[in-house]
């Protein structure tokens, strides 16, 4: 299992996709630092960034990554090493590919011009939404054969979850707008992933106006650790979820 | 002997006189131990005494004080209320009172139990007190040309009706309050019907209610107030001619806690505040005339909710930096005048380098005329959606009052030193 991820890794590293990511990473966090003149603005502009970006390219890169390396994948499997070893190895390898670059990336100048609370925050989350959406990307992958409709699928996952949910979800109020809906916006923001990281954002910069919410539940959520803790066990789940149901997917498949 | 009798009548008066001079030299002053009574050193003394309080504790239940005297605490002595009605009840004029410690009124609304309770009363001052779990701390009704300075009053109560007001006028006026801390109470300070009076320095936090609480009190002015965490921080109606100046009004955090609530407020003054935190800076409706100048507004839920209702205010050389919402309103009229501030979320250009923005901005954006009408919906607030349909909104407003505009916006924040 190790072995096969070290070579993993190490494939991933050398190729230059790692390092292009990286320093874009990098160059984005810098400009923004270089342009905002405090801490919260510029975690606000990461965020605005992260939301949309990192799922996008995670999703991307976690297909064609597997569709590149399925002939080496199938070499493996024809040796005497356990499935599953193959396939986690594949997954975790892109998995720590995609958080290093965001730790580095984003982590470099934190630590070179200073970060708070909402900063590392935007850390946790950027690991996080990586690894749900190379979660999303290997099950996408493991379900067709065809390269070309993974990375439909994985594109067309990333849409609804930065998009088209929300435009249900604020349909939905919209609609209902006269039932009290506190406990229902709040269950369909755990049922995505991305909302769930905007809202744990949220809770680092906007919790003044959240705080206005009337709602005694709200209040209750957001004013608590309840809230954060929630919000971050529903995300663990998410990121696990997908992940697992790739993982028995690929340990029946034919290859 | 009848010369020596004639003589003496003679002299007699003199002598009296002396002695009479004597004593009242002597009882310019007269010092107090504990476990002696207050109200009988009071009914002892003449107008204009000094009395002193040795350190210690002392039963004091509604001692009565009608002449002017000065009471004064030597190291904080203990004015015990033993949880009966007021401890000192004052109608007089000319009262000192200062350096004492007051402790455990009645809490009671039927008599609004209080440590000091002045009425019909002129230049007193209290200074220098402090004030523990008193139901109301210093009450003042139908009084005028106060001090109030340096009083520490602080209750713990854990629900509001049980609790009153720390420092409360009714129908007072030409009053100092200065330099006070308040916490705890159900307001921090209460006046009604309260005229020409001057509140500087105090600094006000942790009230169940208001930190500053006022209604038909004209012309006063308010400078120098921190009021900071109160459970729905300011509010203030029915009053015109109110001047606030370099207060700080901090995390008033709630579905109905606002930096200064202001209801029916006319021809005032509102400049160099600093709003921090606070779920709403200012709301404010049915308010005109007032001028808002070189006031901060950082971090807040909304900087501002301005109700249709209010006429002719103008908004002048604000900061507006770090806020989820800059402004919201009820309505699509709009009767105010914003000019010359800085907004944050400007995104236009200045090509003349005047350092103003050639674009006019508008700071109501869509989505908080949403959450206005559905709260709910501020979940999805800075969603990638949200944000498009932000923009949309920018480019061909449909939702949002067109009036409601900034046609000069600063290009940099301005400098108050905050």
């Amino acid at each position: 299992m190790f072995k096969l991820l070290k070579y993993a890794l190490y494939d991933i590293l050398k190729s230059r996709f790692a390092i292009i990511y990286t320093v874009f990473l990098a160059l984005v966090a810098i400009s923004i630092y270089q342009v905002s003149d405090d801490l919260s603005k510029v975690s606000l502009s990461l965020m605005n960034i992260m939301i949309l970006f990192i799922p996008l390219i995670s999703a991307v890169f976690a297909t064609t990554h597997f569709y590149n390396n399925l002939e080496f994948i199938e070499l493996m499997l024809a040796q005497p090493v356990k499935r599953i070893h193959v396939f986690l190895s594949q997954l975790l390898a892109v998995v720590i590919m995609l958080s290093l670059s965001i730790l580095l990336g984003f982590g470099l100048p934190m630590l070179l011009w200073g970060a708070d609370s909402s900063l590392i925050t935007l850390l946790v989350v950027g690991v996080v939404l990586s690894s749900v959406f190379a979660g999303f990307a290997f099950l996408a992958s493991v379900l067709t054969r065809d390269k070309a409709k993974a990375i439909g699928i994985s594109l067309a996952l990333w849409i609804y979850f930065s998009l088209v949910y929300d435009g249900l979800v604020l349909y939905i109020i919209y609609s209902f707008a006269d039932y009290p809906l506190e406990k229902a916006t709040l269950a369909l923001v755990m049922l995505n992933p991305v909302d769930l990281g905007r809202i744990l954002m949220l809770m680092q910069l906007d919790i003044s106006a959240l705080m206005g919410y009337t709602g005694a539940f709200f209040q209750q959520f957001f004013s608590s650790g309840s809230g954060i803790f929630i919000a971050t066990f529903a995300l663990l789940i998410w990121m696990l979820v997908p992940n697992y149901l790739a993982t028995r997917i690929f340990r029946k498949r034919d290859f | 002997m009848l010369k020596l009798r004639k003589a003496m009548n003679r002299i007699f008066p003199f002598i009296l006189i002396l002695c009479l001079y004597a004593i009242h030299a002597e009882a310019g002053k007269i010092i107090l131990k504990p476990g002696q009574s207050i109200q009988a050193a009071v009914d002892r003394s003449a107008a204009g005494d000094t009395l002193i309080f040795s350190p210690g504790t002392y039963q004091a239940s509604a001692v009565k004080i009608r002449k002017p005297l000065s009471l004064i605490g030597n190291n904080h002595p203990v004015m015990d209320g033993e949880n009966k009605g007021n401890i000192f009840l004052v109608a007089s004029e000319n009262v000192l009172i200062r350096g004492l410690k007051f402790i455990r009124t009645g809490k009671s609304n039927m008599d609004d139990s209080a440590a000091i309770k002045f009425f019909d009363s002129k230049n007193c001052v209290i200074e220098n007190n402090i004030l523990v779990d008193t139901f109301f701390g210093l009450h003042f009704s139908n009084s005028s040309n106060l001090t109030i300075r340096k009083n520490k009053v602080n209750a713990s109560a854990s629900r509001e009706f049980e609790v009153g007001n720390g420092i409360h006028l009714w129908k007072c006026k030409d009053s100092l309050i200065e330099k006070n801390e308040v916490s705890g109470h159900r307001d921090g300070i209460y006046l009604e019907f309260v005229t020409n009076t001057l509140a500087k320095e105090n600094f006000i936090q942790g009230n169940m209610r208001y930190g500053l609480h006022f209604m038909f009190a004209h012309d006063n002015t308010y400078l120098k107030n921190t009021f900071k965490r109160n459970g729905a921080g300011v509010a203030v109606m029915y009053t015109k001619n109110v001047t606030m100046q370099e207060n700080r009004f901090e995390e008033n955090w709630g579905s109905s806690a606002y930096g200064i609530l202001l209801k029916d407020i006319s021809d005032s003054k509102v400049i160099g505040n600093v709003f921090l935190k606070n779920t709403v800076g200012i709301y404010m409706e049915g308010s005109s005339r007032i001028d808002f100048k070189e006031n901060t507004f950082k971090e807040n839920g909304w900087a501002l909710k301005l109700m249709a209702s209010c006429d002719q205010n103008l908004f002048q050389a604000n900061n507006f930096t770090r806020n989820t919402f800059d402004i919201s309103t009820n309505g699509n009229l709009v009767l105010n005048q914003l000019n010359e501030n800085y907004w944050d979320k400007y995104e236009g250009y200045d090509l003349n380098r005047d350092r103003i923005g050639d674009v006019p901005f508008r700071p109501i954006n869509l989505y908080s005329v949403i959450v206005e009408k559905i709260p709910a919906s501020v979940m999805l607030w800075r969603s990638f959606l949200v944000t498009l349909l932000d923009r949309m909104e920018k480019i061909l407003p449909t939702m949002t009052p067109d009036e409601m505009i900034d046609h000069s916006p600063k290009m940099r924040p301005y400098d108050f030193g905050t």
